[in-house]
C-alpha cells in the first residue's frame, strides 16, 4: 500500500501541470465515483440493505416528510400537513399536483398502496423495523391519509422522512420489486434513465419537480454514477477528468488532492459515531473489564483530543454520549464525561488490583494507526494491548457469535435516523451486541423508544446516558468524518447524516 | 497413453473436489453470511430469519453436500445478494474476464517469442541483457504497481487511455499489458532456452551446411521446435491470466468475473465464490492437463514415468 500511495503521490506531482477536464461544467453533467458501500443488490429502496440504496432513494422517490439536512427539522415534502388523532394514528394532507415519473398523478391511493404494501411480512421488504411498526395506511378521501400504528411509536417521522418512499401504486402493482429495480418509478428529483447493477446507473433532471419542494430542483441536467471499487482508481478518474467527485478517500489523500490545482478536498463531520466498548457483562470470561475501576481507568488512560486532532482531524470532534448529540434523546448533560488523566488512571488500575496493569486483546476494523495511538496511552499505564484487526463483518460475527471480544474500537452511522434508539437502544438492551447486559439500561431504552412524550423519552434516556457513560459500558469516542475529493467548480455541500445529495451539486463554483 | 490420460483426469476431478470444499468451509468460516446478507442495520431477528431463510443452521458439510450436488448438475443457486441466478451472472460476466485472458496470453507471446529469439540468436550479447532486463523486471514488478504507474502515465498524465471501464477496445489496453507482462518472463526465458538449444542440434548444423539462408533456418527448422513447449507453458499460463485478473480487473473497473469474485467475497456472497473458484479452478485444471497430455504425447518418456 504504500508503494501505491508513493505512486498516487508522483501522479500528483505530475499531474499539477494538467488542468481538469471540463466536460461536466460544459455539457451541464456530473459524474460521481461511489464504491466504498458496494453496488446494490436492487434499486427498489424497499429490497436492499446498503447504504448506496439511501442516496438512490433519495434522488428516484420522494417522502411524506422532509427532514432538513442540517437541523434535522421535520418540513412539508408529500404530505401538506399533520396531525396525530391518537397515540396511535397520525392523519397526513397530501399535496396536490405532484406527478410521478411516468406522469401517474399522486394521490392517497399510492401512499395507501405503498405503506400496506411494505407492511405486510408476506412481501418479504428486506428490513423489517423500517416498516414492522405500521398497523395499517388508509384512505380518508384523494389527498387525506391516516397510518394507524401497532402501539405509540415516537420515532415514526424519522421513518417516514427517511426510508419510507412513497411508490406509484398502479406501476409498482404491475411491475413489483423487479421491475422496480430494472425502471424505478418515482416522484423524486432526478429520472432514472439506466441502472446497469453494479457499474452505473443514469439519471436525467425531472423537469416536472417545480412544486416548491424544500428538496430543490436538480442543478444538472444529468447525472451518472460510476461503481468503481478501487479508491487509487477512483483518485486517477478524477485527476484525468473522467468523474468529479469521490467520497471514498482517506484523510492522507485529502492534502494530497487538495494541493492539485483545480481540486479541492474536504473532511466533513458526520452523525457516525465513534466508540471503545468494553466486555463489562463477562461475555468473553475477561475479568479486568468486568471490573468498573478498571473501565473508568482505560477510559482516563485514552487521550482522545489528541487522537482527534492528529489523527481523525476534520470537523471530529471528542463525544461524551453513546449516541450523537443532534440525535433526538442525546443529551450531552446527561453523560459522565472523562478526562484524560493517566495519573488517575494508574491509581485506580493499583486499587482495582492491577498496579503493573494487564494484558488485553484489541480488536477493530478500522485503521491500524487509529488503534495504535489508543494502544500507546494504554501502554503508559502499564496495558499492554494486542490489536487484531479484521474485516467488518468478521469482527461483528465474532462479537455476536462468540463474545470473546473485551476491548473493541467500533462506529455506528445510525442508518442516518436522527433518534438515539437507532444506536444506543441497538447496543443496550440484551441482544446480541450487547456487553453490558444492564437490565435498568434495557427498561429505560425500551422506555424511551415506546412512550409518545418526548418529555418522558428524554428523562428515560438521559438515565440510560447516566449509567451507560458513568458505568463506562462504552467510551464513546469521535464522530467521524468523510473525505470528499471533487472538481473545484462543482459547488458540492457535505451532510452529517453521510447522505449525499447529488442532485443538489451544480456547477457554479469558481 | 490412455491410462496416462484416465489417472491424470481422475486426479483433475479430485483437485476440483478439495477446491471446491476448502472453498465451502473457509468462506463460511470467515463471517456469519446471515450478518454479512443482513447488513449493518439488521435486528437480531432479521439475521435469524435470513438464517432460517437458507439453511446456514445446518451442519457445513451437509450444506456442501446440498450445494455440491446441485452444482453437479449444472445449478450453482441464486446470488444471495443479487438475488440472480449465479450461471446468469457468469454468463454476463465471463466474456470480459476471457477477452482479457486471451489478449493478455497474446500479448504475452508477441513479447516473449520475438524477444526470447534474439537473445538466443546473441547469447550473453547487449540485446539478450536487454532482454534479460524485461524478464527481470516482469518478474520483480508487482502487478498492481505496474498497473498503477500505466494508470498514472497513460490515464492522467497524457490522458491516451480510459482509466476505468470495459466500453471499448481502448480500455483493455493497459489491463492486457499489466496482465500479458507479468507472464512474459516465463515464456520468454523458454524461448530463449529451447532456442539455443536447438541451434546448436545436429540437424540446424546439417540445415546450414546445405546452404539455406539463415531466415529459413530459424523460422522454420529451429523455431518450429522450440516453441511446443512455449505453446503447453502459454496454456497453462493462460489459466493463471483468468485467475490473475481479479487484481486487474478491480484496479481497471474491469466488470468481470475477477471483479465479480472480490466483491462476492467482501459481501460473502457464497454461491457466488464457490461457483467462480471452481471455473477458475476447472480452467487451470483443464488446461494443466491439456499441457501434460500434449507434453505425454510429443515425448512418450513423460507418460511411461
Amino acid at each position: 500500500m504504500k508503494l501505491i500511495r508513493l505512486a498516487v503521490v508522483a501522479g500528483f506531482a505530475a499531474s499539477l501541470t494538467a488542468a481538469p477536464a471540463l466536460a461536466g461544467p460544459d455539457d451541464d453533467s456530473l459524474t460521481v465515483a461511489w464504491g466504498s458501500t458496494g453496488p446494490i443488490e436492487n434499486v427498489d429502496n424497499y429490497f436492499n440493505t446498503n447504504r448506496t440504496g439511501i442516496w438512490f432513494s433519495r434522488m428516484v422517490w420522494d417522502q411524506l416528510i422532509y427532514r432538513e439536512p442540517k437541523t434535522f427539522e421535520y418540513k412539508p415534502l408529500l404530505a401538506e400537513s399533520w396531525e396525530a388523532l391518537s397515540d396511535t394514528t397520525w392523519q397526513f394532507k397530501l399535496r396536490q399536483g405532484v406527478k410521478f415519473h411516468n406522469g401517474e398523478p399522486f394521490d392517497a391511493d399510492d401512499v395507501v398502496f405503498t405503506l400496506n404494501w411494505v407492511s405486510n411480512p408476506e412481501n418479504g421488504v428486506k428490513v423489517q423495523r423500517n416498516v414492522d411498526w405500521i398497523e395499517s395506511a388508509e384512505k380518508v378521501d384523494q389527498y387525506t391519509v391516516n397510518i394507524h400504528m401497532k402501539k405509540p411509536f415516537p420515532q415514526a417521522f424519522e421513518f417516514l422522512s427517511g426510508p419510507l418512499t412513497i411508490y406509484p401504486n398502479e406501476y409498482y402493482a404491475e411491475v413489483g420489486p423487479d421491475g422496480m429495480h430494472k425502471a424505478p418509478v418515482g416522484t423524486g428529483p432526478m429520472k432514472v434513465v439506466s441502472v446497469k447493477t453494479a457499474e452505473e446507473y443514469v439519471f436525467e433532471k425531472n423537469t416536472d419537480y417545480t412544486w416548491g419542494s424544500p428538496k430543490g430542483e436538480a442543478q444538472v441536467s444529468k447525472l451518472t454514477v460510476r461503481e468503481i471499487a478501487d479508491v487509487q482508481t477512483q483518485i486517477a478518474e478524477l485527476l484525468a477528468g473522467g468523474i468529479d467527485i469521490t467520497a471514498d478517500i482517506s484523510a492522507d489523500h485529502v492534502d494530497q488532492i487538495g494541493g492539485v490545482p483545480g481540486f479541492t478536498a474536504m473532511q466533513a463531520g458526520t452523525m457516525r459515531t465513534g466508540y471503545i466498548g468494553f466486555d463489562a457483562a463477562g461475555r468473553g470470561n475477561f475479568e479486568p473489564t468486568t471490573k468498573l475501576e478498571v473501565r473508568k481507568a482505560m477510559a482516563m488512560a485514552i487521550n482522545r483530543q489528541s487522537l482527534v486532532e492528529n489523527l481523525i482531524r476534520g470537523d471530529a470532534g471528542v463525544i461524551h454520549t453513546p449516541c450523537f448529540p443532534t440525535q433526538f434523546g442525546c443529551d450531552e448533560g446527561a453523560a459522565v464525561k472523562w478526562d484524560y488523566n493517566p495519573e488517575k488512571a494508574k491509581e485506580l488500575l493499583a486499587s482495582a488490583g492491577y498496579p503493573d496493569g494487564f494484558e488485553i486483546d484489541f480488536y477493530t476494523f478500522r485503521p491500524a494507526d487509529w488503534a495504535e495511538a489508543i494502544m500507546a496511552d494504554l501502554a503508559k499505564v502499564g496495558i499492554k494491548a494486542s490489536l487484531t484487526k479484521m474485516p467488518y463483518f468478521a469482527l461483528r460475527d465474532k462479537q455476536r457469535n462468540e463474545g470473546t471480544t473485551p476491548m473493541f474500537l467500533m462506529d455506528w452511522g445510525s442508518y442516518s435516523m436522527n433518534d438515539m434508539s437507532a444506536i444506543t437502544s441497538h447496543f443496550f438492551k440484551k441482544g446480541a451486541d450487547d456487553f453490558a447486559l444492564d437490565d435498568e439500561v434495557a427498561a429505560w431504552l425500551e422506555e424511551g423508544d415506546t412512550s409518545s412524550d418526548p418529555e418522558v423519552r428524554k428523562a428515560a434516556y438521559a438515565k440510560a446516558i447516566g449509567k451507560i457513560t458513568g458505568e463506562v459500558y462504552w467510551l464513546p469516542m469521535f464522530n467521524h468524518v468523510r473525505n470528499y475529493g471533487f472538481n473545484e467548480r462543482l459547488a458540492f455541500i457535505p451532510y452529517q447524516d453521510e447522505i449525499p445529495r447529488f442532485w443538489q451539486y451544480g456547477w457554479g463554483g469558481s | 497413453m490412455l491410462a496416462y490420460a484416465l489417472k491424470r483426469s481422475f486426479s483433475a476431478f479430485l483437485i476440483l473436489i478439495v477446491v471446491s470444499a476448502l472453498t465451502f468451509s473457509l468462506s463460511h468460516l470467515s463471517a456469519d453470511p446471515a450478518l454479512t446478507i443482513g447488513g449493518e442495520q439488521a435486528s437480531d431477528e432479521d439475521i435469524q430469519a435470513i438464517r432460517d431463510l437458507y439453511g446456514f443452521d445446518r451442519p457445513i458439510y451437509i450444506q456442501y453436500i446440498d450445494w455440491a450436488a446441485r452444482a453437479m448438475s449444472g445449478d450453482f443457486g441464486e446470488s444471495y445478494h443479487y438475488g440472480e441466478r449465479v450461471s446468469t451472472m457468469i454468463a454476463g460476466r465471463i466474456g470480459t474476464t476471457m477477452t482479457l485472458g486471451v489478449l493478455a496470453i497474446l500479448f504475452a507471446l508477441a513479447v516473449s517469442i520475438p524477444l526470447g529469439v534474439v537473445a538466443a540468436m546473441r547469447p550473453n550479447s547487449l540485446l539478450d541483457r536487454f532482454a534479460l532486463l524485461i524478464a527481470v523486471l516482469g518478474q520483480a514488478l508487482p502487478t498492481f504497481w505496474f498497473a498503477l504507474m500505466m494508470i498514472i502515465v497513460f490515464g492522467v498524465w497524457w490522458r491516451w487511455l480510459p482509466i476505468s471501464g470495459n466500453d471499448t477496445w481502448a480500455h483493455f489496453v493497459m489491463p492486457t499489458i499489466a496482465l500479458g507482462y507479468y507472464a512474459t518472463p516465463a515464456l520468454m526465458r523458454l524461448t530463449r532456452a529451447g532456442m539455443i538449444e536447438v541451434l546448436g542440434s545436429d540437424y540446424v548444423r546439417t540445415a546450414r551446411a546445405k546452404g539455406l539462408s539463415p531466415t529459413v533456418v530459424l523460422f522454420k527448422h529451429a523455431l518450429r521446435n522450440a516453441i511446443i513447449p512455449v505453446v503447453a507453458l502459454a496454456a497453462v499460463w493462460f489459466g493463471f491470466m483468468l485467475g490473475g485478473s481479479i487484481v486487474i480487473e478491480t484496479i481497471f473497473n474491469l466488470k468481470g468475473l475477477g471483479w465479480l469474485s472480490y466483491d462476492a467475497l467482501l459481501r460473502s456472497d457464497l454461491p457466488v465464490v464457490q461457483a467462480i473458484v471452481l471455473i477458475f479452478a476447472s480452467f487451470y485444471v483443464v488446461l494443466t492437463l491439456a499441457a501434460d497430455l500434449l507434453n505425454a504425447w510429443l515425448d512418450p518418456r513423460i507418460s511411461v514415468r
